[in-house]
C-alpha cells in the first residue's frame, strides 16, 4: 500500500505525503487515514483503494458543489521559494508592439494597466525599455564612478553603496513616448499599448545630494552626466539643480533589489522627468559645468514643432490620467452601475482633482481621489456610473497641484502639429457602444 | 553631538566609503564628447577611410548610403522635410552637433560590438557620415581640432528652454462644448497586438 503511495508522489498529493514521512508512525497513520480517504478522498482516495469519486464534485466547483480545492490539501510553503502569479493570472503580462521596432534589443514593453490595482506597479510588470537590450550585470564586479568637477573623484562598490543613509520614495516612470504612436490618429485598440509605458514603484536609495556631497562638488558644477553600463552605453545629461533636488541612486524596488530589466544593481530615479534620463545599470557620474548634448538628448527626446524648430530638456512629464475601467480590455457586461476607475500622475507634484466625463467632454464631474495622493506618483481615482447602455464617450481629466489642467488632444495638436512624437498626454476618450464594447477614438 | 554630526555630514570624505578613482581608472571610462570637442581623444579619419569601415561594420543595419533598413535610423538625407508630414531626422536633417556623432557611435557602435572600434575608426566614421550629408567635403579629416568646427545645419533650430506649459485648458464642469464628433478610431486598424493569451501571437483585428 505505501509503495503504490510513493508512486503517486510526482501526483497532486506529492508534497502531502513528503510531509506525511517526516511525521511520528502513529501521527503519519492518522495523516493518511484523515487526508487521504476522507478530506482528499475525490482525487487520491477514488484512484487509490477504489472508491468512486463524487462525480457531482467533479463536475462543478459552484455552490452547493464543495470545490476540489476545498476538498484536498494544496502544496506547502517554499513550493515556489520565490512566488510566482497563480497560473490563472498568466495572460497578465507585459506585451510589446513588434511593428514598434526593429529589434527586441532596442524596443519597450508595456504594463498591463487594466489589470493592475493601486497605485504600486508589481516589479515584473513595470514596462521595459532598453536601447542595447537588458545587460546581466554582476554586482560584486559592478562599480560606480563619480568624478569631473569634484574635490575626491571616488569608485563605489554596491557593498559602498548600500552603507550610506538611504531614502525610500514612490515615483512614477513614464517614457516620454507614452501614447506617441497616436498623435496623426488613433492606432491602438488597447489601454495597455496606449498608455503602458508608466509605472510606479517604491524606490530605495541614497539621495544623489549625499553622493555629491561626499565627493565635494567645485563651484562651477552645474550639470551632471549619468551614464549606463549597458551596451549603449545610455547617458543623459542633468541640471544639478535637479540632481540636489530629489533624485536617488537606487538599489530596491518594492522591498527587493532591482529587477535586471530596471537596472539591476543600481539606477538613477528622477521623479517626474521623463524616463529616460532615470539612467539604468548606472555606473558613472561626472560633473560638469555644461551639458553634454547627448545623442538621447538631441536626436532622441526632443520635440519637433510644425515650423521645423524643436524643443530639447523637455524632461518634466505634464500632468496627465487616463480610464483604466472601463477600457478596450475592460468592456462593460450590460447596464447598471459600474465604477469608473483610472489612474493619474504629474510630474510636477501632486494631483490635486480629476474629472471625468462620459459625454465626451461636455459635462464633467468630479471624481474621488483614492488615498494616498503623493507627489510626483501614481494617484488612483473613481466616481460612480449608472450606465443606461446607450452609446458613451468616457473622457477623464486631471488637474495637478500647479493647477495645470490635462490638455485635450486637439489643444496639443494646435500647440505642437503631430510630429512630435513625445509628451503627449492628452485626454483620452473611450467609445462605449450599446454591446459595452470599449475602443480608443479620437474625438 | 548632533550638531557636530551635522557639520561634518557638510564636508567632502565624511563617510569614506570607497576608493579613490585613479587618473587611469577614469580615463578608462570617461567617454563623453561634449559640442566644443571636450572628450575627444588623440586619432583621426578620412572619409575614404569611412567609407570601408562603414560597409564593414554598418551598412548591413543602416543601408550602404545612410538610407536605413527596415526600421534601422536613416542616416542621412531629409533635407528640408522637417515641416513636412512624414519627417525624416537624420544626422544631416536634424543632429545639432557633429560631437554627438563621434560619442555615439564610440559609445554604442557597432549595434552588436559597441565599443569594439578604434578611435580612428570612429573618426573615420564620423568623417565618412558626416560627407554622406553633404556636410563636409571628400577630402575632410576628422580629429579633435576639426569636428568641434563642423556647423551643423539644424543647430540653430534648437530651443533648449522647456517652453511648457504651452497649453492652457479650463476647468469647465458644465456645457462645456456643444457637439462632439468621432474623428477618428482604432477599430478595423488591425495594428493592435493581442491583449490576451501568450505574447505575440500576431494582431487580433
Amino acid at each position: 500500500m505505501f509503495g503504490k503511495l510513493r508512486r503517486l508522489k510526482q501526483d497532486v498529493s506529492g508534497i502531502a505525503l513528503e510531509e506525511s514521512e517526516r511525521l511520528p508512525s502513529d501521527e503519519r497513520r492518522r495523516f493518511l487515514r484523515n487526508g487521504l480517504f476522507t478530506a482528499g478522498g475525490a482525487m487520491v482516495g477514488g484512484a487509490l483503494a477504489g472508491i468512486s469519486p463524487r462525480l457531482g464534485a467533479a463536475e462543478t466547483q459552484y455552490p452547493p458543489e464543495i470545490p476540489s480545492w476545498t476538498r484536498s490539501l494544496g502544496p506547502g510553503v517554499v513550493t515556489d521559494p520565490y512566488g510566482v502569479p497563480s497560473p490563472f493570472e498568466k495572460g497578465v503580462i507585459r506585451r510589446n508592439v513588434p511593428w514598434l521596432t526593429a529589434e527586441k534589443t532596442s524596443s519597450i514593453s508595456f504594463s498591463p494597466l487594466q489589470h493592475l490595482k493601486g497605485i504600486i506597479t508589481p516589479n515584473g510588470l513595470f514596462f521595459e525599455r532598453h536601447h542595447a537590450g537588458r545587460p546581466e550585470v554582476d554586482p560584486q564586479q559592478h562599480r560606480l564612478m563619480i568624478h569631473g568637477l569634484v574635490d575626491r573623484p571616488i569608485i563605489l562598490s554596491m557593498e559602498d553603496l548600500q552603507r550610506f543613509p538611504s531614502v525610500s520614495q514612490i515615483n512614477f516612470i513614464e517614457c516620454p513616448a507614452n501614447g506617441g504612436m497616436e498623435w496623426r490618429g488613433a492606432q491602438l485598440n488597447s489601454l495597455q499599448f496606449l498608455h503602458g509605458m508608466v509605472s510606479c514603484a517604491e524606490w530605495t536609495g541614497v539621495r544623489l545630494s549625499t553622493l555629491l556631497q561626499e565627493v565635494g562638488m567645485k563651484p562651477e558644477g552645474k550639470w551632471l552626466l549619468a551614464e549606463g553600463a549597458d551596451g549603449a552605453a545610455m547617458t543623459r545629461s542633468i541640471p544639478m539643480e535637479k540632481a540636489l533636488d530629489d533624485v536617488i541612486v537606487a538599489y530596491a524596488q518594492n522591498g527587493e533589489a532591482l529587477r535586471r530589466e530596471q537596472g539591476y544593481p543600481i539606477r538613477l530615479v528622477v521623479p517626474g522627468w521623463e524616463g529616460n534620463t532615470h539612467v539604468k545599470w548606472l555606473r558613472r557620474l561626472e560633473v560638469g559645468d555644461k551639458p553634454w548634448m547627448q545623442r538621447e538628448e538631441t536626436s532622441k527626446y526632443t520635440d519637433l514643432m510644425p515650423d521645423g524648430t524643436a524643443h530639447g530638456f523637455t524632461w518634466v512629464m505634464e500632468a496627465k490620467s487616463v480610464i483604466t475601467s472601463p477600457c478596450p480590455e475592460m468592456p462593460l457586461r450590460g447596464s447598471g452601475i459600474y465604477q469608473i476607475e483610472g489612474i493619474a500622475w504629474s510630474g510636477k507634484g501632486k494631483v490635486k482633482a480629476v474629472d471625468v466625463s462620459v459625454d465626451g467632454g461636455r459635462n464633467w464631474r468630479q471624481a474621488r481621489l483614492r488615498e494616498p495622493v503623493m507627489s510626483k506618483s501614481l494617484t488612483r481615482f473613481s466616481l460612480e456610473w449608472n450606465w443606461d447602455g446607450n452609446p458613451a464617450l468616457l473622457q477623464s481629466r486631471v488637474i495637478d497641484e500647479t493647477g495645470y489642467v490635462q490638455p485635450t488632444l486637439s489643444q496639443l495638436k494646435e500647440a505642437r502639429g503631430t510630429n512630435s512624437i513625445y509628451h503627449k498626454n492628452a485626454i483620452q476618450t473611450w467609445q462605449v457602444t450599446p454591446d459595452g464594447s470599449v475602443n480608443n477614438v479620437q474625438v | 553631538m548632533s550638531m557636530a554630526a551635522a557639520c561634518q555630514a557638510e564636508s567632502a570624505g565624511y563617510y569614506g566609503y570607497g576608493e579613490p578613482a585613479t587618473k587611469e581608472q577614469i580615463a578608462g571610462w570617461d567617454i563623453d564628447v561634449r559640442p566644443d570637442g571636450k572628450g575627444l581623444p588623440e586619432g583621426s579619419g578620412t572619409v575614404d577611410e569611412g567609407m570601408n569601415v562603414y560597409e564593414t561594420y554598418c551598412s548591413s543595419c543602416h543601408g550602404a548610403f545612410g538610407e536605413g533598413m527596415g526600421r534601422f535610423p536613416k542616416l542621412a538625407g531629409g533635407d528640408g522635410s522637417l515641416t513636412e508630414d512624414r519627417p525624416e531626422k537624420t544626422v544631416g536633417s536634424y543632429w545639432p552637433y557633429a560631437s554627438t556623432l563621434w560619442d555615439y557611435i564610440h559609445r554604442a557602435m557597432p549595434f552588436f560590438a559597441p565599443q569594439s572600434l578604434t578611435d580612428d575608426q570612429v573618426y573615420a566614421l564620423t568623417a565618412y557620415v558626416l560627407n554622406l550629408n553633404y556636410i563636409v567635403d571628400g577630402d575632410f579629416v576628422a580629429n579633435k581640432e576639426t569636428l568641434p568646427k563642423v556647423k551643423m545645419p539644424n543647430e540653430d533650430n534648437f530651443v533648449w528652454e522647456d517652453p511648457r506649459p504651452d497649453i492652457h485648458n479650463e476647468r469647465c464642469m458644465k456645457d462645456c462644448r456643444d457637439t462632439v464628433e468621432v474623428t477618428d478610431s482604432a477599430v478595423g486598424k488591425n495594428l493592435t497586438p493581442s491583449t490576451t493569451g501568450p505574447l505575440d501571437k500576431g494582431l487580433t483585428e
